[in-house]
């Protein structure tokens, strides 16, 4: 696609156009992804799509919290010294309630749908109908297309979850009276980052889905079986492949028992649903020390305490990269596949 | 310079080959008609001149540029109406155009005021703001246009711009291709249709099975290939059918209503008015019947279908 200085100079000049002369062009260029990304933002945020999902979202996130913060309040004479009321009000799980029904669960659950949501019609919507030739004749680079339309879906990705996060704070603020101190603040505003990073993973899914399959709704639907399999069945089939793969006896030692756990662990962390699990665990409770397995022998006299910010970044670490790569892995894989596909149908 | 030119342009898929050693070449100004039978590789070659498909071998140059290396300028300097052309259903439009303004880095009131001038000479002035959801086929094909015109183009390439539309927007359309030329624009016109590519093309190239079998004006493909140009005639004073049958070269002289058809294979008008003035036979009306070509493409085609039959 991009011409090499030698090309430019073996090639004929161009005719100097009379147009070009007319000037009712400006100057300035706005690079073609953002043109694309503002008119997919605006579709967006009009479209009755958007306004379902926050609608969902935003009825599901405020009933945990609230159903949270009752229970929050029978457990607070025992918590009462706890430093960050806030982030326990988003991670306790409510009585009678699954253990998703916490608002960080919520998140956790529903931010690959946004993601699934934003992405699965991109290429092959333009497809059916009949404004890809359009839109790619114009002078923009190919990819621009697809870039555009992934920087509008992880904006309005981040605008719905960050919209979300606001409301939740201010129903904890309102119903408990506690304000968020300022590591609180920072741990939830990198928390979300990360949330957003996560939809971003289930965002370039979907959009890669749009490019390889024809229509939208196989498209969705190949997006949102992905889901379910990390979602749902990757813990079962984590367990099924450690027995495989590290068997363990009945009169099976510690050692070989320790063998197994780590290695599901191993195999579930191929799952992002694990590694954003992981990573928002430990960012929003300080008192996580270690994501892996820990042997009573490892915790032998550890004073338990919380960690500070920045060691609670060092424990997330890894699991926020992988969950990037995974981005820049199926970014990638949608652009080749997008380049190489022909226009017609 | 040309503004459209290829040369031994080739496409092949696997196998099958939809462009064949193409050479093109269409004159800056002029409206050219590339016509053939769907499936000839119109498409394809469309695709090869903007730089949205890779040629296979050969080369292409489009306002002098090579679409293959330069296709963001290429593609800033040609319009293209694709065959079957998708709006935004839920935009207007209006809006619509607007976007393809901005992709083409125009914006503000000067974007605002081309868009409205050209959605009024497409005759969508009143409907402009209304959700193209609402559009007809034809109005559809009319916006397409202005929205290939919006860049303001040297070179406009319009695929089928008339399929599965109604016989009055037909009309509509060919009428604003046909006024193209004066706002400076170079016409690339791929169609099946034989008689509207005729009406509105300057000059014509016949495409099949990926090869450009001939190429010319209406009257150079009729002489070339043994077309026949059909004259009619309205005389006052003598019979003209007796002295007409002894012209040379003439094939056939028939009746028709109160006109006289004479068949010859090439123009011979000077000659018939001339022997008939000559004669006292007064030529009150002489004209060029404009459907020798039917036979000639026909023929092609029965061609190219006999050669495909044996090569497979």
């Amino acid at each position: 696609m991009v011409a090499t200085p030698v090309d430019t100079v073996a090639s004929p000049p161009a005719a100097p156009s009379l147009r070009a002369a007319a000037g009712s062009r400006p100057a300035r260029r706005r690079p073609g992804w953002m043109i694309v990304a503002r008119k997919e933002f605006a579709d967006h945020l009009l479209s009755l799509r958007f306004f379902l999902l926050l609608v969902l979202v935003g009825l599901s996130a405020v009933g945990a919290v609230h159903a949270a913060s009752g229970r929050l309040r029978d457990v607070a004479p025992a918590a009462s010294d706890a430093p960050d009321v806030l982030l326990r009000l988003l991670t306790i799980v409510p009585e009678d309630l699954p253990s998703f029904a916490s608002f960080f669960g919520l998140v956790g659950f529903l931010s690959p749908l946004l993601g699934i949501a934003f992405g699965f019609d991109a290429i092959n919507g333009e497809r059916s109908q009949g404004t890809l030739p359009r839109l790619v004749s114009q002078p923009i680079h190919r990819d621009d297309v697809i870039n555009g339309k992934f920087a509008a879906g992880l904006a309005l990705i981040a605008l719905t979850i960050c919209v979300l996060a606001a409301l939740v704070v201010g129903v904890g603020i309102y119903r408990l009276g506690v304000t968020p101190d300022g590591e609180e603040l920072l741990r939830l505003l990198i928390y979300l980052g990360v949330s957003i990073v996560y939809a971003g993973v289930w965002l370039a899914l979907a959009v890669l889905a749009s490019v390889v399959v024809r229509r939208a709704s196989t498209s969705a639907l190949l997006a949102i079986a992905a889901w379910l399999i990390f979602t749902v069945f990757s813990t079962m089939f984590a367990g099924l492949l450690a027995d495989a793969l590290a068997d363990v006896p009945r009169d099976a030692t510690f050692e070989q028992r320790l063998h197994n756990a780590r290695m599901e662990q191993t195999i579930s962390r191929f799952s992002p649903e694990t590694l954003y699990e992981e990573a928002s665990t430990a960012l929003l409770l300080p008192e996580v020390r270690s994501l892996d397995i820990l042997t009573q022998e490892d915790v032998d006299r550890a004073v338990a305490g919380e960690l500070p910010l920045t060691q609670s970044l060092l424990v997330v670490w890894p699991q926020i990269t992988a969950l990037v790569a995974l981005i820049v892995v199926l970014f990638a894989a949608a652009y080749i596949v997008f380049l190489r596909q022909e226009i017609r149908a | 310079m040309p503004a459209i030119r290829t040369e031994q342009l080739t496409k092949r898929y696997g196998d099958h080959v939809a462009v064949d050693s193409l050479d093109l070449a269409v004159d800056e100004g002029e409206i050219f008609g590339l016509l053939g039978p769907n499936g000839a590789g119109k498409t394809t070659t469309v695709l090869m001149l903007l730089g949205l498909s890779e040629p296979t071998e050969g080369h292409a140059e489009v306002v002098g540029l090579d679409p293959r290396r330069h296709p963001l300028e290429v593609k800033r300097r040609v319009g293209y109406l694709p065959d079957a052309v998708g709006f935004y259903e839920h935009l207007t439009g209006r809006e619509n155009l607007r976007y393809t303004a901005r992709l083409n880095g125009l914006d503000g009131r000067d974007a605002e005021a081309r868009i409205s001038a050209l959605l009024e000479e497409v005759g969508l002035d009143e409907r402009g703001d209304d959700p193209v959801g609402t559009y007809s086929r034809g109005m559809r094909q009319r916006l397409g246009l202005a929205d290939a015109l919006v860049k303001d183009p040297e070179v406009l390439i319009l695929d089928e711009p008339t399929v599965a539309i109604d016989p009055e927007g037909v009309q509509e359309m060919l009428a604003l291709i046909k006024a193209l030329p004066e706002r400076g624009v170079t016409v690339l016109l791929s169609s099946h249709l034989l008689d509207q590519v005729q009406s509105v093309c300057d000059r014509i190239g016949i495409f099949a099975r990926g090869r450009l079998a001939a190429h010319g004006t209406v009257d150079e493909l009729a002489a070339a290939h043994g077309g026949r140009t059909t004259l009619e005639l309205r005389t006052l004073g003598e019979d003209p059918r007796p002295i007409l049958r002894g012209l040379p070269g003439v094939i056939d002289v028939r009746d028709e209503g109160d006109l006289v058809l004479v068949d010859a294979p090439g123009d011979v008008r000077e000659e018939v008015a001339r022997r008939l003035a000559q004669a006292g036979s007064w030529v009150v009306h002489m004209a060029v019947r404009r459907e020798r070509l039917d036979e000639i493409y026909r023929r092609f085609f029965r061609e190219v279908q006999a050669d495909g039959r044996h090569a497979g």
